[in-house]
């Protein structure tokens, strides 16, 4: 099925404001504020920033059904190399470690290499966002060799080791191009444990469900993604959709939306709270302007105005102990096993006995406890 | 009093048969939970052998519950439409063996 970018369909869905208005009018049992200050957050604070990420535009060669980003082949939002290097600006005058690149796919923007380039200068280990089958596109096959020169570490979406899933979500052909995508990446030293080129995938639910434990699948990714294709990986995140741009769309129209989001809701898990991303992130947009999350980006939730609100004016003592802006969309990030970029956040033998009991055919929350 | 046997508002109740035996409800409902948990078999695949057996058994409060647990531990539809293939073999092949009884029944009576 061919899918378009809400902006490119004028879909009301695009704007920040309507998405936000769909979340706000649903029947849901409990706020996010509420159920952080449960878990001992009044407020949700920042403890640090030890990753800036950087959304460097919308331009995608892919259209997923579920993208939070809206983002495409039409999408022209794409960060300049002028706000690249107030990205670099600000990291100079901090001991950031790390600088996630999301997008879109990053690596269209004009100016990924020359960004990438300084700041794998300054020291700062790079993470690129990579939706595996822009690597197969005029201009970017040698992106495997470019990565390895500068140690980049590759975190790339696959939904799941076969094709049905991975089509479905992504669509028709992707799945045989992001496998040729492995190759090349293990052919450049990614994922045999020892080069250092460190390569993660990312799985998400192709539905309204929640992810996936991590932990447990990983092996199993492992063993069938060498035993169908000779693929080597390092490491498997699992991540929650959020129901914000397309996922949202999507939700609506199958008419799973309230259900999921009271899902969301009922698992949500207090000991997720405190390593949720925002708390050691912050985002910044195509544009220069700052959020708590990609998340907040996309529902155009800046930070706080109490704190400097663009790069240019970047104060790293301020913003790493900014009070977090929330919302219902924040409940993807502590359902279950819990959601960050870097996957599940709580393993903990306390919730894997909570999520047992929530395999059964309805256990009471009072036998769950 | 409902007038038919299923139904879908009954599965999240399904902590209530603990309501005259909560000693005996505890027991199973901790064991079950142990039962699932990751061991010699992945979380995964035992979720996918739950979805078999409540096939074979004509569970629907049990198909519904482990479509979705299956999904959650990460199968995915091709996986879990063999699943339900695995279980239908047996309950066909058992019923299929049987005719090696028919004709222990028949042969000794037959000319």
């Amino acid at each position: 099925m061919k899918v378009l970018s809400l902006a490119a369909r004028r879909d009301p869905l695009a704007s920040p404001d309507a998405q936000r208005e769909v979340l706000a009018r649903l029947p849901l049992s409990r706020t996010f504020a509420d159920a952080a200050a449960s878990a001992g957050h009044t407020p949700l604070r920042a403890a640090s920033i030890d990753t800036l990420q950087v959304n460097v535009g919308k331009l995608c060669n892919q259209t997923c059904r579920h993208c939070h980003v809206d983002a495409g082949p039409d999408r022209r939002e794409v960060m300049s190399r002028e706000t690249m290097q107030l990205c670099l600006d600000a990291l100079a005058r901090t001991d950031i470690r790390t600088v996630d690149i999301t997008g879109g796919a990053p690596e269209l923007n004009p100016y990924f290499r020359w960004f990438v380039e300084r700041v794998a200068a300054l020291g700062r280990h790079v993470i690129d966002r990579c939706n595996l089958t822009v690597l197969t596109t005029p201009g970017c096959a040698d992106l495997p060799d470019f990565f390895a020169c500068h140690g980049v570490e590759v975190v790339a979406s696959l939904p799941h080791y076969r094709a049905t899933s991975t089509d479905a979500q992504r669509g028709d052909g992707v799945y045989a191009k992001s496998i040729a995508a492995l190759k090349r990446l293990n052919d450049a030293g990614y994922g045999d444990g020892t080069s250092g080129l460190r390569l993660v995938l990312v799985t998400n639910p192709v539905g309204a469900y929640l992810p996936p434990p991590q932990a447990s699948l990983e092996a199993e990714w492992k063993r069938e993604l060498m035993r169908l294709h000779g693929v080597r990986f390092d490491a498997l995140y699992a991540i929650t959709n959020m129901p914000i741009s397309r996922y949202l769309e999507w939700l609506q129209q199958s008419g799973n939306l309230d259900r999921y989001m009271q899902r969301l809701v009922d698992a949500f898990n207090p000991s997720t709270v405190g390593s949720v991303m925002c708390r050691t992130l912050i985002s910044v947009g195509w544009d220069g302007r700052l959020y708590d999350c990609d998340f907040n980006q996309m529902l155009d939730l800046e930070v706080t105005a109490r704190v400097p609100r663009h790069i240019r004016d970047f104060e790293p003592a301020t913003l790493a102990n900014r009070p977090i802006v929330t919302g219902r969309h924040c409940f993807g990030c502590t359902a279950g096993a819990g959601s960050s970029c870097g996957g599940n956040l709580d393993d903990v033998p306390s919730l894997r006995s909570r999520e047992r009991h929530r395999c059964l055919p309805g256990v009471p929350r009072d036998i769950r406890r | 009093m409902a007038d038919h046997y299923y139904n879908a508002d009954d599965l999240p109740r399904f902590g209530e048969i603990g309501n005259n035996a909560p000693e005996l409800a505890k027991k199973f409902f901790d064991w079950y939970g142990a039962v699932f948990a990751d061991g010699a078999l992945s979380a995964r695949e035992k979720s996918l052998i739950a979805l078999a057996v409540a096939h074979a058994v004509q569970c629907p409060y049990c198909i519904d519950a482990y479509s979705r647990d299956a999904l959650e531990k990460g199968a995915d539809l091709d996986q879990m439409t063999e699943a339900v293939h695995v279980a239908a073999a047996i309950r066909g092949g058992a019923s299929l063996v049987h005719g090696l009884q028919m004709r222990n029944q028949a042969t000794p009576i037959g000319m």
